[in-house]
């Protein structure tokens, strides 16, 4: 589905503050893969989803996206086959636009010139009351007014209200209360396997890494320094991804917000 | 008393239509369009020169045309060429002057005393009936009500929809499948185009064009927008666009009672400065106050303290 060939991105070449964001990096994903990916800060996570999502033009390398090249395309053109979730709930809606207006663009259906229609409000009804967050009663009001938790929920049904081909979360979840995190990861596993998208989703609960999806990934350096599935992936605990991490890149897994548990 | 509330009507509906422009570029698309006082006399100056040529009809289109043309050029800088959005508009609004002047054919006015144009048709027609001394207004309210309701429909589509989004969260659109390039241009041609089309309908009014028609006409659309959103600034697109006429008789009205107060009539745009920095101060101010109120409390204790 995806196939990413020995992909590399350098930033601020030549300077002082040169940083070598992704190296070398070449990863393919099989239709319906749900992978996790873990790294220090500063791995090259996000940059990897930027790189996808075409932030920014990579230096060397080629993305394929179900068999197209998208190496050189234009980000809103990649978007329409790759859906987002960022940490930060409030990048994925217009704050201004109604709930439905915010749908409306997300749905997509219909020329430039299209109105909202009735059979598109119960279209949306239907699938917000999915959410059972009480957000089909307030179709009319501006989203700006929702919580973190619901507009994630919301930008989650954006995002896959026609099923892209790739969906990236990055750490969709790490913004909201305990509760309110459990709710929207509920709602994206069902979401995901239902729709059986492909998915790539960046965590910081290793506990989560594990148990989520069917493969999980390591990052380093900008690089993928373990790669693990099936079997091998069963039987992991926490304990032995760490030790796995520290015998394959030298030094103990480090990021701030890292839960271990 | 009634004749400086219907001249400020006549006015007040002409230049809303600049209003409505802004309240697209600037309000939903949150671009500062500063080229607008160069486009407002283009289509001043093209509705002209097509009018006294004999076609006042044609004239209105033109200037829209030449709106729109102008918009063009001004979203083509700041999104295909890396120009900052301020800086391409005010680029735009000084080339601009030296279009207008060719457009009148080197000659700063142009006089159309004797001219058909669309009041003058619209006058003729009412000639004898009670509505004839207010052909002006009815003019202006139709095109005003027509701009309206194109926007109302307009930023409901989904166009439109792309339009406000691309001013209301900027990351969302990056992330999504809508162009931002692409939703920018439409937006600034089609608000544009309205802005001609003001200047247009104002020259012929005046029944006189001058290069300088438009000078200015940014801060004044800018505070009547302010004045309008203050009113009408909550609900639907109708009512907003709505509260947008509203501004610019509200403005245009204040300033006909200074007028008669004695004011002299080149103080308007330090008037409309004025009151576009206190619109946008207000709100900062309103923030700020707790803090401020809590500092100025704990200095003065700290002074009792210090006696």
């Amino acid at each position: 589905m995806l196939r990413i060939e020995h992909l590399s991105k350098t930033f601020n070449p030549g300077t002082v503050n040169e940083k070598t964001a992704i190296a070398d990096l070449s990863l393919h994903l099989a239709p319906g893969d749900f992978v996790t990916i873990i790294g220090s800060n500063g791995a090259g996570k996000s940059t990897l989803f930027n790189a996808i999502a075409g932030d920014f033009m990579a230096d060397t390398g080629s993305i394929l996206l179900d068999g197209r090249d998208i190496t050189f395309l234009p980000p809103h053109k990649r978007s329409k086959s790759i859906g987002r979730l960022f940490q930060d709930p409030m990048r994925g809606s217009a704050p201004h636009m109604t709930i439905e207006e915010n749908l409306a663009l997300a749905a997509g259906s219909g020329g430039w010139f299209s109105h909202l229609t009735a059979a598109d409000r119960v279209r949306f009804r239907d699938r917000l009351a999915l959410l059972d967050m009480g957000l089909e009663d307030r179709m009319r009001q501006p989203v700006g007014l929702l919580s973190g938790g619901q507009r994630q929920a919301l930008t989650l049904l954006m995002a896959t209200f026609c099923p892209p081909k790739l969906l990236m979360l990055d750490e969709h979840t790490a913004a909201l209360d305990p509760a309110t995190a459990e709710k929207v990861l509920e709602i994206t596993k069902n979401v995901v396997s239902e729709n059986k998208i492909t998915t790539l989703m960046v965590t910081h609960n290793m506990h989560q890494a594990l148990e989520l999806g069917n493969r999980t990934l390591m990052m380093d350096g900008g690089n993928i320094v373990l790669d693990v599935a099936g079997e091998q992936r069963a039987k992991m605990t926490v304990a032995d991804l760490l030790a796995q991490f520290k015998l394959g890149v030298g030094k103990d897994l480090d990021n701030d917000r890292m839960l271990l548990s | 008393m009634l004749s400086v509330a219907t001249a400020a009507l006549e006015l007040g509906l002409v230049y809303s239509l600049t209003v409505l422009a802004l309240f697209l570029s600037y309000s939903m698309l949150n671009v500062c369009d500063l080229s607008t006082d160069g486009c407002f006399t283009l289509g001043a100056a093209v509705g002209a020169v097509v009018a006294v040529s004999g076609h006042p009809a044609l004239s209105l289109v033109a200037a829209m045309g030449a709106g729109v043309l102008s918009g063009f050029v001004t979203a083509l800088l700041q999104t295909k060429m890396g120009i900052n959005s301020l800086l391409a508009g005010i680029i735009v609004n000084v080339g601009l002057y030296s279009v207008n002047m060719a457009v009148l054919g080197g000659s700063p006015n142009i006089n159309m005393n004797k001219t058909v144009t669309i009041f003058s048709t619209v006058k003729s027609l009412l000639a004898g009936t009670p509505l004839a001394p207010f052909s002006e207004i009815l003019v202006g309210a139709a095109a005003a009500a027509l701009v309206i309701v194109f926007l109302s429909l307009f930023l409901n589509t989904r166009l439109g929809l792309s339009i406000r989004a691309t001013g209301d969260n900027p990351d969302m659109v990056r992330s999504s499948s809508i162009s931002p390039t692409f939703t920018t241009i439409v937006g600034l041609c089609v608000a544009n185009a309205f802005t001609g089309l003001s200047g247009c309908l104002l020259g012929q009014m005046q029944k006189s064009m001058d290069v300088n028609i438009g000078q200015g006409v940014v801060t004044v659309a800018l505070a009547s927008l302010l004045i309008g959103a203050t009113v009408l600034g909550r609900g639907p697109i109708p009512l907003r666009a709505f509260g947008m006429v509203v501004g610019a008789f509200i403005f245009r009205l204040v300033y006909a009672i200074a007028l008669r107060l004695h004011m002299p009539a080149f103080m308007l745009k330090l008037v409309s400065s004025v009151i576009v920095v206190l619109a946008l101060f207000i709100p900062y101010l309103k923030e700020q106050w707790p803090v401020l109120k809590r500092r100025l409390v704990y200095r003065s204790a700290a002074r009792k303290g210090a006696r």
